[in-house]
């Protein structure tokens, strides 16, 4: 699995950081996203496939094939 | 009420809900039938009601499309009102400047932060929760825990001492209430809590403390300039208004929906790690959010179900957009695992929700606290007797009265 996520889309609003802190976090500043791991584990995979489908703000893209 | 001949029967809004926890019986008919619908709102000016998933949160997510308010589109109601007022009007409510003010604040809703502010939100919970037990059975819990825990929750992070609470209820009730309040009681309450905010501000210029305003007297924006004081106090009551009433009452209809059918609250003794999920779906399964988020389409735009010309106002109801069975499975069904839960509470896209992570820590840690301290929680009256909370912009019940 690999994970992009797209700094100007995301509106910091914290489920990916909720969901899985392993893999994202947030800039201390202002809030956007961190991506922590581009290639997570796959015992995160559930959390990360979950954080993009509840984003707010569709930051978040999963490629599952690669 | 029947829907067959668009136009000719007045569709008023908000619409009338049969019973306190199940939503309007127009939301499966809206959405299967007439996906755009004139509706007549308070003030007798018109919008398009959209209800079905896909179109609300295209509508939702689209950064042309600002809320409506300062003359542009329909208006709510006559009576003022947080849609209407020129309260928020210090805050920039679109565009670049709006994306600054919110990245400046959003710092203060990490997800990071709302972990580290969570024992804090623990013990308020807990202590109110000891007040209500020394008051004895049955009790209203909207008033002893729901209503005063997220005003707590955010005067702590305004750096308001905790003897002012009770005032800011008061205001935070009235800024949002569209029909309880006459006009002339919401100006004098928004008077008399711009004069507390302004003396407030200058008192944090003068001497910082440890709190969102104090930090934001010195934190510049993007492009280096300070926040005025007129938009400090845009920010406290903008966080006040946006913050206080939807939490408490969401709290009230989460508790409530899970005591109405005690299969649920069971499910969660049984496994209590399941209070995340639980609540996403309580914020999913809210029959009464309100009246929902009215945009003003400023250019044309087609949506899945029909296309808007500009100028167009529309009424985006979350509420029934969360229940659309082309969206989640089993939509009419409240299902404490359900995951994922892209449901629309909190709104979509660059506007939605800076509260969030906020909101969902009070709820997640009221819940716990809840069920820990009182797994006998019990609703003191039948489901049919709670009543409604008319007239808000956010929706809720009167009282919650429990027994445990
Ligand atoms: C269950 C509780 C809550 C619900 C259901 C809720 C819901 C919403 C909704 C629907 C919006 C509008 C989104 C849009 O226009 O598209 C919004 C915006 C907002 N909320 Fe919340 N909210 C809650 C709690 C909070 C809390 C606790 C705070 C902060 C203390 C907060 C602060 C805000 C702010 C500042 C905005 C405006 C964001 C912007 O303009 O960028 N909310 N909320
Ligand atoms: S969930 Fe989406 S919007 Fe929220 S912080 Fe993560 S990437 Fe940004």
């Amino acid at each position: 699995m690999k994970v992009t996520v797209d700094e100007d889309r995301c509106c910091g609003a914290g489920q990916c950081v909720m969901l899985a802190p392993d893999v994202f976090d947030q800039r201390e500043d202002d809030g956007i996203v961190v991506l922590l791991e581009a290639e997570p584990d796959a015992a995160h995979h559930t959390a990360v496939r979950e954080a993009a489908d509840v984003c707010p703000a569709a930051a978040i893209t999963v490629h599952e094939d690669s | 009420m029947t829907l067959s001949e668009p136009g000719t029967d007045e569709l008023h809004y908000p619409l009338p809900a049969p019973d306190p926890l199940d939503p309007p019986k127009e939301w499966a008919e809206l959405r299967d039938r007439c996906p755009v619908a004139t509706v007549t709102l308070p003030s007798g000016d018109h919008a398009q009601l959209l209800t079905r998933y896909d179109d609300v949160k295209q509508v939702l997510s689209d950064p042309r499309f600002p809320r409506v308010g300062g003359g542009q589109g329909a208006r709510i109601s006559d009576s003022g009102g947080v849609f209407d007022s020129d309260m928020a009007s210090a805050l920039p409510q679109s565009g670049p400047a709006h994306q600054q003010w919110r990245r400046l604040v959003m710092r203060w809703f990490t997800a990071k932060r709302m972990a580290a502010l969570r024992p804090r939100i623990e013990a308020m919970a807990d202590s109110l929760i000891d007040e209500m037990l020394a008051h004895g059975q049955p009790a209203d819990l909207k008033a002893a825990l729901g209503f005063p825990l997220p005003v707590w929750v955010i005067c702590t992070m305004l750096g308001v001492p905790d003897s002012d609470r009770d005032r800011f209820s008061y205001w935070s009730d009235t800024l949002l209430n569209l029909t309880r309040y006459g006009r002339d009681e919401i100006v004098a309450a928004q008077t008399e809590f711009l004069g507390y905010m302004q003396a407030h501000v200058q008192a944090k210029r003068a001497q910082p403390g440890d709190d969102l305003l104090s930090e934001l007297t010195t934190e510049p924006t993007a492009d280096g300039t300070l926040l005025t004081d007129a938009q400090l106090v845009g920010t406290g009551q903008g966080l006040l208004v946006a913050g206080h009433e939807t939490t408490a009452n969401m709290i009230s209809k989460m508790v409530a929906m899970l005591l109405a059918d005690r299969r649920r609250w069971e499910q969660l003794l049984a496994d209590p790690s399941l209070v995340r999920t639980a609540v996403e779906e309580s914020l999913r399964f809210d029959a009464n959010p309100g009246i929902g988020m009215p945009r003003y389409i400023a250019e044309d735009v087609a949506l899945g179900s029909a296309a808007l010309p500009a100028g167009t106002t529309v009424m985006c109801s979350m509420g029934a957009a969360n229940r659309d069975a082309r969206a989640f499975d089993g939509a009419e069904e409240m299902d404490l695992t359900r995951s994922p839960n892209p449901h629309l509470s909190f709104g979509s896209g660059p506007h939605s929700c800076l509260g969030q992570a906020l909101a969902r820590t009070e709820l997640q840690v009221t819940l716990e606290v809840l069920l820990r301290r009182l797994p006998g929680l019990d609703l003191a009256v039948p489901v049919e007797e709670l009543q409604r909370v008319e007239g808000l912009a956010v929706g809720g019940l009167r009282e919650l009265p429990v027994r445990w």
